[in-house]
């Protein structure tokens, strides 16, 4: 029987277990050192948070793995001989293999500071980020401030989490608004002011320098490139993830910033994929870029890959990008591209809509030459992925778009609808040519 | 990290803590159930009227204090931190002391209300006596056990409905629903039947009737002497009985096919009610498992069966032989049982068997081979239907169905299980409402393509145990016979994926063209 063994058992690896095990009998072996069981990944802020426990952030329950005969093995793999199909562990003990599916995930991005190795210092992305952070910031008079490097989605989570806890919250932004490489200005605003409202001390065009020691190891303060220092009991580093590939710096397989696959997910190695965070396009796939560190990505990786596996060969071929978060209490959702003004494509025009409350806006992009819809970010309204992805599909016009905004609803019942407000400020807004 | 905080502190530390505010307000509402207790105890109040509006005002002041001081100054939004540190909402120290207070007096209320102070033939004492000027304002006469009852379920409801209120401003669907609880257990449950009293005299007498509460939920509806009542009682009884008959044939199986049965559990229902207000802090204690949702199934059908046999047997029991009398004889009113149960099974299997599993198939037709044989068994031979006296069975199923499970354990037991164990166990009503919902309904719960991100807030926060995320994240829509529509789920989902709607038919259930973001082709090998 074939065995396929996969390393990482976060969304991409256990979709690709969960679907060869639909479509074969072949022999799985799933292996983290990280959790026992896979849990979701972007949930593990409700759990410092106090929404849920640890085993509510499970998606299966134990018995699962046993009743679809996915063996779970808890061990960290240290080298992998390609030559000789066989994997290398920690502390001893080997597996061999006959199809090897590298799904290691992504390790927090750091650039080299001093004193990212006081206590103290984290990021959030592993179970034992989430470990660290309740040993770091259990309360208030443990930890009074902490200080969070970079703006983006991580970034944004580990400030809420911190508040849950009225812990005073300091984040150093390198743009002059949230999540402003990705976001548009205007949007990226309007989740600063929210932010901001939330008790957060956000800092726009602030750098960090370096963190400094109390003398016994732990974090004091940390020093901002316009030569502030902030003390505080707390770093985290939410500057973005790089695809976790250390362990395969001996081996023979290729790699760059992450491991380097075709658009059928194999590396140069026979035998031998790679999906998720880690894996890292050879030829970029449309405005995506190389490596894709979303749970959405992971999990379509996991999902074409299982049938390449078991037989029908098929390109991770994604259909239109779409994302989600949540900023504190501001939904966000998006369909298609919206680019933020450092990434802006000559042809993109953006409509911009924003509700008074300034808890809600919308911003739409389009070609301006054709007319075609792009994109659309939606911050406070609930819409319908299925119908984006259908109007992106069938390349409608921005303005067949908004006209029939209404159809993309998804706001639970009895909500206020904006399609009209939307609407009037669209078609009443002068034309640029 | 994961172990639950059993700490019994007050003053914790942030999110476990409570502020000034609310330590005062919990002081007020605490001062009014200490009148309560005192009076329980027998001190005798000067000025009923007086103290017993103290009390009152001073439990549902206090509570709504609470909720603004808790909710007021924080951003619209979920309000969940720390639900799993807090004792009293994680079964620590003070889940198990106000769960075993609430199963104790739930105890003294069913079986020793002369502990309350009701006096059967003379002047009440205690706690009961301290409600006679409120029941006398409103209907008339003395307060009974009942009426302490209704009257606390009602503040409870009410003060509570406010918390939930606040907690939830932002979503409109929750605070109409909310809005929708109070006035029914306001008007219907409480003030309508009250002053219905006031019409009884010695020549017209109504039995009380909580107008929105339906057979089977109410399921002393057709005992002998609420139907000798409403037919003595004239032209407005036999409307009330008319009514009562066609709230179970046909305003619920209308309304349920319109908007699945939530427009029953958690708009109208007084149980609902309760759950949705005061049982909301303990709606995540619900056990997701999936053995806990096979256990589910077959208990809450064997109740809705027992509650056939009883009503059964009991209306039985009490009609005539001789039809030149009345045409609703024994036997007439047997075979109509029959011909019902039999339109219901054979059409269910005729249009719907696909859609069963292998247990409902199995146990629907264990359960219909059983009374209609039952029956037939009568028909043949013997005089005691069922095998066991009508009156046996209605006394067993006011003890075990009646009193037991949905009072003591359905309410007693919400710190520990969650707050709709009634619902999703044991109510026969929502046995009936959870069929035809998932069978013949318009209402589903949608998911929005591929955007789950299986978090889990979902299935944490379904107070009836339901795990929405294993539908989620495969982009499935959810329709499941217990599920309430109290719109949680959609409303703690930070990724805006949970919708409910009422639509067609076609493609309720199982849409193959699933959506979860990946090439089109490779889904259809995917979901097939």
């Amino acid at each position: 029987m074939e065995h396929i063994v996969i390393i990482g058992n976060g969304i991409a690896g256990v979709t690709a277990a969960r679907h060869i095990r639909k479509l074969s009998d072949k022999k799985i072996t799933i292996i983290s050192a990280e959790a026992n069981h896979f849990f979701s990944r972007t949930a593990l802020m409700y759990v410092y948070m106090g929404h849920m426990r640890w085993r509510d952030i499970e998606p299966y329950e134990h018995w699962f793995w046993e009743k679809n005969r996915l063996e779970l093995k808890k061990a960290y793999v240290e080298t992998v001989d390609t030559n000789n199909k066989t994997l290398y562990f920690k502390g001893g003990g080997i597996l061999t293999y006959d199809k090897l599916i590298i799904a290691s995930g992504s390790v927090t991005n750091t650039f080299g500071w001093e004193g990212l190795d006081l206590n103290g210092v984290q990021g959030l992305v592993t179970k034992q980020d989430l470990e660290k952070i309740e040993k770091n910031a259990p309360n208030n008079k443990e930890c009074p401030r902490a200080v969070i490097v970079g703006g983006g989605l991580i970034g944004v989570e580990m400030a809420e989490m911190l508040r849950t806890r009225d812990i005073e919250v300091t984040m150093l932004v390198r743009e002059d608004g949230f999540w402003s490489n990705v976001l548009p200005k205007q949007d990226a605003e309007m989740i600063s002011r929210h932010i901001v409202s939330h008790g957060v001390d956000l800092r726009h065009n602030s750098e960090l320098d370096k963190i400094l020691d109390d003398g016994s190891g732990n974090v004091r303060s940390v020093l901002t490139k316009d030569g502030e220092e902030i003390p505080c009991s707390v770093v985290g580093i939410t500057t973005g993830v790089k695809p976790q590939i250390s362990f395969l710096q001996h081996s023979k397989i290729e790699t760059d910033k992450g491991i380097l696959v075709n658009r059928k997910l194999e590396t140069n190695i026979e035998d031998v994929y790679a999906i998720g965070d880690c894996a890292q396009q050879r030829e970029p796939i449309g405005n995506r870029p190389p490596v894709e560190a979303v749970w959405y990505t992971g999990r379509m990786m996991g999902e074409a890959l299982a049938q390449t596996i078991c037989g029908k060969p098929f390109e991770y071929n994604p259909g239109n990008w779409f994302n989600s978060a949540k900023f504190f209490d501001i939904e966000y959702q998006a369909y298609g591209w919206v680019f933020s003004e450092s990434k802006r494509k000559d042809y993109e025009a953006q409509f911009h809509w924003k509700c008074a409350s300034d808890l809600r806006c919308v911003t739409i992009s389009y070609n301006k030459n054709s007319n075609e819809f792009l994109g659309i970010n939606t911050f406070g309204i609930r819409m319908k992925h299925e119908v984006f992805d259908k109007w992106l599909n069938e390349k409608r016009s921005v303005d067949y778009v908004i006209e029939n905004l209404k159809q993309a609803n998804f706001d639970p019942e009895f909500y206020r609808k904006y399609e009209k407000v939307i609407q009037s400020k669209f078609f009443n807004q002068p034309v640029n040519a | 990290m994961s172990t639950v905080q059993r700490n019994m502190s007050l003053t914790g530390e942030p999110p476990k803590t409570i502020n000034t505010q609310q330590k005062l307000a919990s002081a007020i509402g605490l001062i009014g159930l200490a009148v309560l207790f005192l009076a329980l105890f027998n001190i005798n109040f000067p000025n009923k009227t007086l103290w017993l509006t103290a009390s009152l005002i001073a439990i549902g002041g206090g509570t709504v204090w609470f909720s603004i001081a808790a909710y007021g100054n924080k951003h619209e939004g979920i309000k969940n931190d720390g639900v799993y540190f807090k004792s009293l909402t994680s079964k620590g120290f003070w889940a198990w002391v106000l769960g075993i207070t609430l199963t104790l007096y739930y105890v003294v209320l069913y079986w020793f209300p002369q502990y309350l102070g009701l006096v059967q033939d003379g002047e009440n004492k205690g706690l009961v006596a301290l409600f006679d000027p409120l029941s006398k304002f409103l209907n008339g006469g003395p307060a009974s056990q009942w009426f302490v009852y209704g009257t606390l379920y009602t503040v409870a409801i009410l003060a509570f409905g406010i918390k939930f209120i606040l907690k939830y401003r932002h979503n409109k669907y929750e605070k109409l629903r909310t809005y929708s609880v109070m006035f029914f257990q306001l008007g219907f449950a409480f003030l309508i039947p009250e002053l219905m009293q006031r019409l009884n005299s010695d020549s017209f007498s109504l039995p009380y009737y909580d107008l929105k509460n339906i057979w089977p939920l109410n399921y002393y509806n057709f005992e002998q002497y609420r139907v000798d009542q409403f037919i003595s009682a004239g032209d407005i009884g036999l409307a009330l009985l008319i009514f009562g008959i066609a709230s179970i044939f046909i305003i619920t199986p209308i309304l349920t096919y319109k908007y699945g049965k939530r427009w029953y559990c958690s708009w109208v229902c007084g149980c609902g009610g309760l759950a949705e207000t005061a049982g909301d802090p303990f709606r995540h204690l619900s056990d997701k498992r999936q053995i806990a949702w096979k256990v589910e199934r077959w208990v809450i059908h064997s109740v809705l069966v027992f509650v056939v046999l009883m009503t059964t047997a009991v209306v039985h029991s009490y009609l005539g032989d001789d039809s030149s009398k009345y045409w609703l004889t024994k036997v007439v009113f047997l075979i109509s049982v029959a011909v019902i149960l039999t339109a219901v099974f054979a059409g269910t299997f005729i249009f719907k068997r696909e859609e069963l599993q292998k247990d409902a198939r199995y146990g629907a037709i264990g359960y219909f081979v059983i009374i209609i044989s039952l029956i037939g068994f009568h028909y043949f031979s013997g005089k005691t239907l069922f095998l066991f006296e009508a009156e046996t069975l209605r006394q067993s199923y006011g003890f075990l169905i009646g009193a037991v499970f949905s009072g003591v354990i359905g309410v007693g037991f919400y710190p520990i299980f969650g707050s709709r164990v009634w619902c999703r166990f044991g109510c026969p009503m929502a046995a009936i409402l959870g069929f035809q919902q998932r069978l013949f309904s318009r209402f589903r719960i949608t998911t929005n393509g591929g955007q789950c991100i299986s978090c889990g807030n979902c299935s944490t926060y379904c107070e009836m145990g339901i795990d929405v995320r294993a539908y989620a994240q495969k982009g499935e829509n959810i329709v499941r016979s217990s599920c309430v529509g109290c719109g949680i789920c959609s409303a703690v989902c930070p990724r805006g994926v949970l919708k409910l709607e009422n639509g067609p038919l076609e493609k309720r259930i199982d849409s193959n063209e699933i959506l979860l973001g990946n090439d089109v082709d490779l889904m259809k090998y995917v979901n097939n």
